[in-house]
């Protein structure tokens, strides 16, 4: 589950090897092996605690592992240094040096390169020129709002060229709106030079907007990693499922490759049990929701979301499910009113009960 | 509220009045004394005068000036250093670094220099018997002080992370030090020099017990047994000297501030 995609452009290839990591008694990481392809934007997804942070400060030489190897293109990067490591991070908290112009906070990389002071001042210009921030070359960190300092931040970490580019929970600090603006310019942007990405989030929506593939972490481990579709469509275990988008638990009987559930035949996934009962982990938009027909469910809320709403129902065995639907759809349906819930899943992953 | 605020502001002034007179009034007594002849009663400028005529007293100043400059520079070289080391690389050896420094403010210094007299016997004999050797017990007496003036400059940056930045950049550990961090802690750099020249030119305790006759204070509080008038000049003149001195260092620091920002 962790072979990278064919190489896609100019940035290098990374290897991390059965990587471990203890803190005391915390297992950090925990045998985590990750490959990303050339110019790939891999993304670690998982909750507070499960090792995404340690793994990229461990190829950032930020962190030291206790077994296991980092390879960066062709070069073991195991043992070298932060500062020998050739790759731009940008932090979860503001990193921008605060006595210096925003201009020479992204030419101080090129400074310590011994670029002469016309280069490096005209490809920081330039940088800023691409995250849009030419006009505040000037400025101070104090100066810029949050997700401006973030940008610069990047613009500093880009200039440098570097071999691999690291983004450490870089919008987290920010409100919802500049995160979803900064989220699609880091990746036009990373796409723009084709810099080997990992990034780190804990915000699935974030993960899935962004990346070329989605790592999902789960107690130092890597539990799955496949682009966002089919991380989505086709969770390998119950936390990737669970952990990614919303997940109806529905009873299921299964049997010859197929479960059965809301007298609904539906083939299984990888990773299910192969017979017997167990518990079907549905998203909600795979719920079908209708007036007519034999209902075996009632509606016990309505919400609405724009363009589609998301329906809470109480089924005949009083488990609640919620299914998400057209707003049109929904708009016809009221509190406690009788409806039939369908599954329109083309394959599920049952789990043990 | 206006009420408030305009209540707020009779207090405020009333305060800068009474503490401006608190720290005046003495300034204004000595610059009197010094300045009044003993016996007649009439203005001289004979004590300020001899502050440069007096040789000895002259000596003593540019003693005092260059043990206040060693202790400053063996100071900041000791502990702006260690204390960023400490919080990148030994957090944890953060509360051990910050009790070692306080130390010598909960200890007498009469115990100090009764204590430290034995280890001065090993100073003199490699260092000599020169007045500059009390650069060292110096750097002891100001850590206190200096420890709490750079370490609220480092408590206000983020000291990790932009030490990580730079690291990421390519900076070496010197780098990371000299043009990353110590640039953002010159306020506290600044008020730890103002504090440990302020100190080393009022020293008097440890110049007297361990027979270092060479210092102002010593040459002061000599010379005020037989002419107090020059004395207290001379007590003035170096509390005008300190404050010029921060003035000087925290005018420097805005200059950089708005020259950089302009």
């Amino acid at each position: 589950m962790t072979t990278a995609p064919e190489a896609s452009s100019t940035g290098v290839g990374v290897s991390l090897v059965d990587l471990r990591r203890t803190y005391g008694t915390l297992n950090a990481l925990d045998g985590l092996s990750l490959e990303m392809a050339p110019g790939e934007m891999v993304v670690l997804l998982g909750p507070s605690g499960c090792g995404k942070t340690t793994a990229l400060r461990i190829l950032a030489g930020l962190d030291r592992a206790d077994a296991g190897e980092v390879r960066v293109g062709d070069k073991e990067m195991t043992h070298v240094p932060a500062n020998k490591r050739d790759m731009g991070m940008v932090f979860q908290a503001y990193s921008l040096f605060p006595h210096m112009t925003v201009r020479d906070n992204v030419a101080f990389g090129l400074r310590l390169r011994g670029q002469d002071k016309g280069k490096r001042l005209k490809r920081a210009d330039d940088m800023l020129e691409l995250v849009g921030l030419a006009k505040f070359a000037n400025r101070f960190a104090h100066q810029l709002s949050g997700g401006q300092q973030q940008r610069v931040a990047l613009a500093r970490a880009l200039a440098i060229e570097p071999a691999v580019l690291l983004l450490d929970e870089p919008l987290s600090a920010l409100d919802a709106k500049v995160r979803v603006q900064l989220r699609d310019e880091i990746r036009r942007v990373q796409l723009d030079v084709g810099t080997t990405t990992l990034f780190v989030t804990h915000d699935q929506e974030e993960a899935l907007a962004v990346a070329d593939r989605v790592g999902v972490m789960n107690a130092g481990r890597l539990d799955q990693i496949a682009p966002p579709t089919e991380l989505y469509a086709r969770p390998a275990t119950r936390f990737v499922a669970e952990f990614v988008g919303l997940s109806n638990r529905l009873a299921a009987d299964v049997s010859g490759g197929g479960a059965t559930l809301l007298g609904t035949r539906v083939p299984l996934l990888d990773g299910s049990v192969e017979s017997g009962a167990g518990h079907a982990l549905v998203r909600p938009e795979a719920l079908a929701v209708a007036a007519d027909g034999e209902t075996n469910a009632r509606v016990v809320s309505v919400a609405f979301l724009g363009p589609i709403s998301r329906v809470q129902c109480r089924l005949d065995d009083d488990q609640i499910v919620i299914a998400q639907v057209a707003s049109a759809v929904a708009a016809h349906l009221v509190q406690d009113q009788p409806v039939r819930v369908d599954v329109s899943a083309d394959a599920v992953l049952v789990v043990p009960d | 509220m206006i009420r408030e605020s305009g209540r707020f502001r009779v207090v405020r002034y009333v305060a800068y009045v009474v503490f401006g007179l608190f720290f005046l009034l003495p300034l204004y007594s000595m610059l009197d004394f010094s300045t009044r002849d003993v016996a007649t009663g009439a203005r001289t400028g004979k004590a300020w005068a001899a502050l440069v005529q007096d040789e000895v007293l002259r000596a003593s100043i540019v003693t005092s000036i260059l043990l206040a400059v060693l202790t400053t520079v063996l100071m900041l070289a000791l502990l702006v250093p260690t204390m960023i080391w400490v919080r990148l690389r030994v957090p944890q050896a953060s509360r051990l670094i910050e009790f070692l420094c306080l130390l010598p403010l909960t200890i007498p210094p009469l115990v100090i220099v009764v204590g430290i007299s034995n280890v001065y016997a090993w100073v003199s004999y490699l260092f000599g018997n020169s007045a500059y050797t009390l650069t060292f017990v110096y750097v002891v007496l100001v850590l206190p002080y200096s420890y709490r003036a750079i370490d609220s400059a480092l408590s206000s940056i983020n000291v990790v992370t932009l030490a990580e930045a730079a690291r990421s950049l390519g900076a070496g550990w010197s780098t990371v030090i000299l043009r990353v961090i110590l640039p953002n802690i010159t306020s506290g750099v600044t008020n730890a020099t103002f504090v440990t020249v302020a100190l080393v030119l009022g020293e008097y305790t440890f110049t007297s017990l361990l027979n270092f006759p060479q210092t102002m204070p010593y040459v002061i509080a000599a010379i005020g047994k037989s002419d107090a008038p020059v004395s207290v000049a001379a007590a003035l003149g170096s509390l005008i000297f300190a404050t010029l001195l921060l003035l000087l260092f925290s005018l420097l620091g805005r200059r950089n501030r708005s020259a950089k920002e302009a």
